[in-house]
């Protein structure tokens, strides 16, 4: 933000940085090689719904266009208890290229309708062979992603996600603030 | 169309920015004139007025710095707030962690300060010493959706380097008010001494002094404060835009004003020293017309908080754009 913006009180409201989503089916196959996660083929789109009648239209459009794919389990809406919306989308293990796909049609309706900002994060989820969860987060207002680990009990794997930032740094463009690396626990379709 | 649905305010704008103006021309007049007094006086023993002018910007300069410096620390300590890590204070880490991913701003400390009343603060020369304070009568009040509001209100305080600008325009009137009381004693006790007063007929120096210290410790201290108000509507403004809930904004601000009037009398005489940063004042203006303690006041009237609130939602709402 400039000076002058902050002289004046006028902050911005961040754009969605959009297109980096599609460098996630690279990343899933050299996250397979290199550490054995293979994606579930669950991917989920995190936004706060603005209040008022013209982000509910967009909203349903989404989910009207997502369903209407043929042979896809509908997509799963589910508000979080931070009044987060979450629309979780499920393709076959294999066809990560289709579950961006429609990730990224979320962000384009959205941004389109003139609610682009209010994109939060976008999860692709992973698992290994003992099954437990990885999920590469995407950081739409820093266009970055950034490996989530949950453990129980609300603790999360640091050494596995460094283990994957080190796997994927040249894949995606890894938040370098370990700062900006925010659990999101609890996420739908994770 | 993502433009129109979040415009800035132009009218905000420009009255912040006359605002601003207005307290560079009331300084510029305030330096001017002690210039032209002591240049007057100066052949006739005017040197030690010159020397106190110099005297009472060194010391405003050090005391507006010092503020500046350590505001995190003096507000922390004066609201007897304690930093709360995430295990601590799980939810609150959360809701400040998504509005961060939201807005790309990096993460303010967040504190806990154990007041009844419901308020909330935030403080800090920059975005990464700042903290973020809530106190627990807010926690208790609000629901989240309240809580986001309000500390999305906070963090775009944050983000405009609220604490700097106002550190800034408040220079001013520490110096001019320094300026008076210096003055006033000097008068008091150096004026009956009968000093080397040549002019009978001039006023005394340091009169001249007192009142022109008096005049703009007057004038910068109502455009403080008017410029105060235009910062909190534009905190709100960001705020509302930043979590696309400008009512829930609004219904916070109507559970925390509505509770002032019930909270205890020595925790408002706590909060005093703190209002200017406080998401609401704990004084309170009269509501409605324009008085004297709306013109006062840090903070501007809830109606017209509200009004501007409902503003955003109606264009947010607006199907199409």
């Amino acid at each position: 933000m400039g000076f002058l913006d902050a002289l004046l009180g006028r902050t911005k409201p961040v754009p969605p940085n959009l297109d980096a989503l599609f460098a996630l089916p690279s990343a899933a196959i050299t996250l397979q090689a290199a550490l054995d996660f293979n994606p579930t083929g669950a991917g989920s789109v995190c936004f706060r719904a603005a209040e008022g009648r013209a982000f509910s239209d967009i909203e349903k459009d989404v989910r009207d266009l997502l369903n209407m794919g043929e042979n896809k389990t509908p997509v799963e809406a589910s508000e979080d208890k931070y009044g987060f919306t979450w629309l979780v989308c499920r393709h076959a293990a294999d066809d990560v290229e289709g579950l961006v796909t429609d990730l990224h049609a979320v962000n384009s309706s959205l941004e389109a309708g003139g609610f682009g900002p209010l994109l939060l994060c976008t999860i692709l989820s992973f698992r290994n062979a003992p099954g437990r969860p990885l999920g590469l987060v995407y950081l739409y207002k820093r266009g970055t992603f950034y490996p989530f680990a949950p453990q129980p009990g609300e603790r999360r794997d640091n050494a596995l996600e460094l283990q994957v930032r080190g796997a994927l740094a040249d894949d995606l463009k890894i938040e370098p603030d370990l700062g900006r690396w925010f659990p999101v626990w609890g996420a739908p379709g994770l | 169309m993502a433009r129109t649905r979040y415009a800035s305010d132009p009218g905000l704008i420009a009255r912040m920015g006359a605002t601003m103006f207005l307290l560079g021309l009331v300084f510029t007049g305030f330096v001017l004139a002690l210039f032209f007094v002591f240049d007057y006086y100066g052949s006739r023993g005017g040197g030690s007025g010159a020397g106190l002018a110099v005297f009472a910007v060194l010391i405003g300069a050090a005391v507006a710095f010092g503020g500046y410096y350590w505001s995190d620390k003096i507000a922390l300590n004066t609201a007897r707030a304690r930093l709360v890590t995430p295990e601590q204070a799980p939810d609150l880490h959360a809701i400040i962690d998504r509005i961060c991913a939201l807005a790309n701003m990096p993460k303010p400390r967040v504190a806990i300060s154990p007041v009844a009343m419901p308020n909330a603060f935030a403080t800090g020369r920059s975005s990464k010493v700042a903290v973020v304070c809530v106190t627990e009568g807010l926690l208790q009040k609000l629901d989240e959706k309240e809580l986001e509001g309000v500390l999305a209100h906070e963090m775009s305080h944050v983000a405009h380097k609220d604490v700097a600008v106002m550190t800034v325009a408040s220079f001013l009137g520490i110096v001019a008010a320094l300026l008076v009381r210096f003055a006033f004693y000097s008068e008091l006790f150096g004026g009956g001494r009968g000093r080397n007063n040549n002019d009978q007929n001039a006023l005394p120096v340091m009169l001249v002094v007192l009142l022109v210290g008096v005049v703009v410790y007057a004038v910068s201290f109502l455009l403080i404060r008017l410029l105060s108000r235009y910062r909190e509507l534009s905190a709100d403004r960001s705020g509302a835009l930043l979590t696309g809930q400008p009512s829930a904004l609004a219904s916070a601000l109507t559970k925390v004003t509505g509770d002032m009037a019930r909270i205890p009398t020595r925790d408002l005489r706590q909060a005093e020293p703190l209002n200017a940063f406080y998401f609401a004042p704990a004084f309170s203006a009269k509501r409605g017309q324009m008085t004297l303690s709306n013109l006062f006041s840090t903070h501007p009237s809830l109606e017209k908080r509200l009004a501007q609130l409902d503003k955003i939602s109606k264009q947010l709402g607006r199907a199409g754009s």
